[in-house]
């Protein structure tokens, strides 16, 4: 387990083991705070931020836990690390933090970083557990800002809206206004808009695995005919 | 006394899924035309746009998942759900909340599931309530029934306000539109008036508004023609119908001032049509006859729980979306015996 490469760990977590759309895990924060690009990103990074540090807490005390109280160990370790992120994030992001509300704290229920935890930053090294924390919170992220733009598009016909509650007054101008006077399509919103836009983006992501795998197994096969002919 | 025999074979028809919606059809016609008759031209243009939509989204869907389209649009379950839907709708809804309903309801509630037999929810109630809850304004502009209204739309009017939302010069929504009695009744009674006085309105007409209680008598004699014709059976609907009819028996006897009586309910909104039309769907709703009973008991009495204490003034597609949910649980409880079998002993 600890040869794998760290291109195999960037893959998969960016897409093959995706947290979001492979491994379902967060589903709660991922259908709750995918409403707009902006508290998507911010959940997002947040979210990222605590499986790195998780990951490398985890991984460094690896030898010296022992199997038995692993579980409380992590416990100990992502709940210190998110209480740390959701004090930050009201000192410094207080609008954006006022928002997100009760997901910030949630992190902590996040099935994907205790996953990482036990299933990854427990048996690699330092390096290798970093690297995963990044890629895996950066493949969450990538779903929900998906799924954000999604539901905020369809929803309110804009795409980064309030993003200055994230950088600043001088991302105001970030926002782009989709459609001029749009109506509002509330089921997009609402909790029905999350569930049908996570299986869009489920049923996208199968289909383009399966277009890829059938090209693959085209390419071999033409080397194999190849092979036969010479 | 002489009883008419009939010799054998006792042969019935084949049921084709195409049958079996035709008669459907043939049952909503009359319904149809009293609705139009009393809310105008826009309930015919409603329908027509809605089955075209449905029929062009069925085929459509039916083409990306690669299915033989001829067989499939022409069992006509398409159009019944286009068809629902737009009797389910106002009579002068906008033109894109039709398509973009109806579009819901096949592409999503319909086909994204698997296409007729697989749904688990009916796909017409799926198309309504997601625009109800999308869209509150638009869907709430119901016409006073136009014996009330003062002036009726001829039909290029309606036209020109369902597809390009104009209305007729110096008209303006707040001047055409009225509520319908369940949402007059829910207001009202908010502002703390009586039942009494609010349906001493000549608004309310006999039982349950003007107009609404024919269009639901005539939805009824649709519904029994289709028990009659042996398209549905008489479970669903009964159930249905009749736990509206006691629960809300219940609470009038309780407190009349507060709570409208039982025939009130039955002949305002949808729980006519839902019960014979919609309960009776045979892949959504429950198919065994005790699971029947319970899927229709369930209907009626969410409805009335949702009309009474809810905030949307009719619940009768939400209480059948909730059920539709629980209909293989019902289903699965209630397996009829089978003819010769002692029933299946509890194990230990």
């Amino acid at each position: 387990m600890s040869d794998i490469s760290y291109r195999q760990i960037i893959v998969d977590g960016l897409w093959h083991n995706n947290p979001g759309m492979v491994q379902l895990l967060g589903l709660c924060p991922l259908l709750a705070i995918s409403g707009t690009v902006v508290n998507a990103l911010g959940l997002g990074l947040a979210t990222t931020l605590t499986l790195i540090a998780s990951n490398l807490a985890v991984s460094t005390i690896r030898n010296w836990v022992r199997p038995e109280i692993r579980i409380p160990v992590y416990v100990l370790i992502i709940a210190s690390v998110v209480t740390a992120i959701e004090l930050s994030m009201n000192a410094y992001f207080h609008e954006l933090y006022l928002i997100l509300g009760i997901f910030i704290p949630l992190i902590v229920t996040n099935c994907a970083i205790i996953g990482r935890a036990e299933a990854f930053a427990s048996k690699n090294t330092l390096p290798r557990a970093f690297v995963d924390g990044l890629t895996m919170g950066l493949g969450f992220t990538g779903v929900l800002v998906a799924l954000g733009a999604m539901r905020e598009a369809l929803g309110h016909g804009t795409l980064f809206d309030q993003a200055h509650l994230m950088f600043g007054e001088a991302a105001r101008g970030l926002t782009i206004t989709l459609v001029e006077d749009y109506r509002g399509f509330l089921l997009a919103i609402l909790p029905p808009g999350a569930f049908i836009g996570l299986g869009l983006l489920l049923a996208l992501k199968n289909w383009i695995d399966d277009r890829l795998e059938r090209r693959e197994a085209r390419r071999r096969q033409a080397v194999t005919l190849k092979e036969a002919e010479a | 006394m002489r009883f008419k025999t009939f010799t054998s074979p006792h042969m019935s028809p084949a049921r084709s899924v195409n049958r079996v919606m035709r008669q459907v059809l043939y049952a909503l016609v009359p319904g149809t035309v009293a609705i139009a008759w009393f809310f105008g031209w826009g309930v015919l243009v409603n329908v027509l746009l809605a089955v075209t939509v449905a029929l062009a989204a069925e085929t459509l869907m039916l083409m990306a998942r690669r299915r033989p389209v001829k067989p499939f649009v022409t069992d006509l379950s398409a159009v019944v759900c286009g068809w629902l839907f737009a009797l389910a709708v106002p009579p002068l809804t906008p033109w894109w909340i039709t398509l973009i309903g109806v579009g819901f309801a096949i592409v999503v509630a319909k086909h994204l599931y698997g296409g007729l037999g697989y749904n688990p929810f009916n796909p017409a109630m799926v198309g309504y309530v997601a625009m109800v809850i999308s869209f509150p304004r638009e869907m709430t502009l119901w016409l006073p029934p136009e014996t009330l209204a003062e002036m009726a739309f001829n039909l290029p009017q309606t036209l020109q306000v369902i597809f390009l939302g104009q209305l007729p010069a110096g008209l303006t929504w707040d001047m055409i539109t009225g509520a319908t009695p369940l949402d007059r009744i829910q207001t009202e009674l908010a502002m703390d008036r009586s039942l009494s006085e609010i349906q001493a309105s000549p608004f309310f007409g006999a039982v349950a508004g003007r107009g609404w209680e024919w269009v639901n008598l005539i939805f009824l004699l649709g519904g029994l023609w289709l028990i009659q014709r042996r398209v549905i059976t008489w479970h669903a609907p009964v159930a249905m119908l009749g736990s509206l009819a006691l629960i809300s028996g219940l609470f009038w006897l309780i407190n009349p001032e507060v709570y409208a009586s039982p025939l009130f309910h039955l002949f305002s909104g949808a729980a006519i049509l839902g019960a014979f039309f919609i309960a009776t769907d045979p892949v959504s709703g429950s198919t065994t006859p005790m699971g029947r009973l319970v899927f229709g008991a369930g209907v009626g009495l969410l409805a009335y729980v949702i009309r009474a204490w809810g905030s949307y003034a009719d619940g009768v597609a939400f209480a059948i979306l909730l059920m539709n949910m629980m209909a293989p649980t019902i289903d699965h409880y209630t397996q009829p015996r089978v003819f010769g079998k002692t029933p299946a002993r509890k194990e230990g």
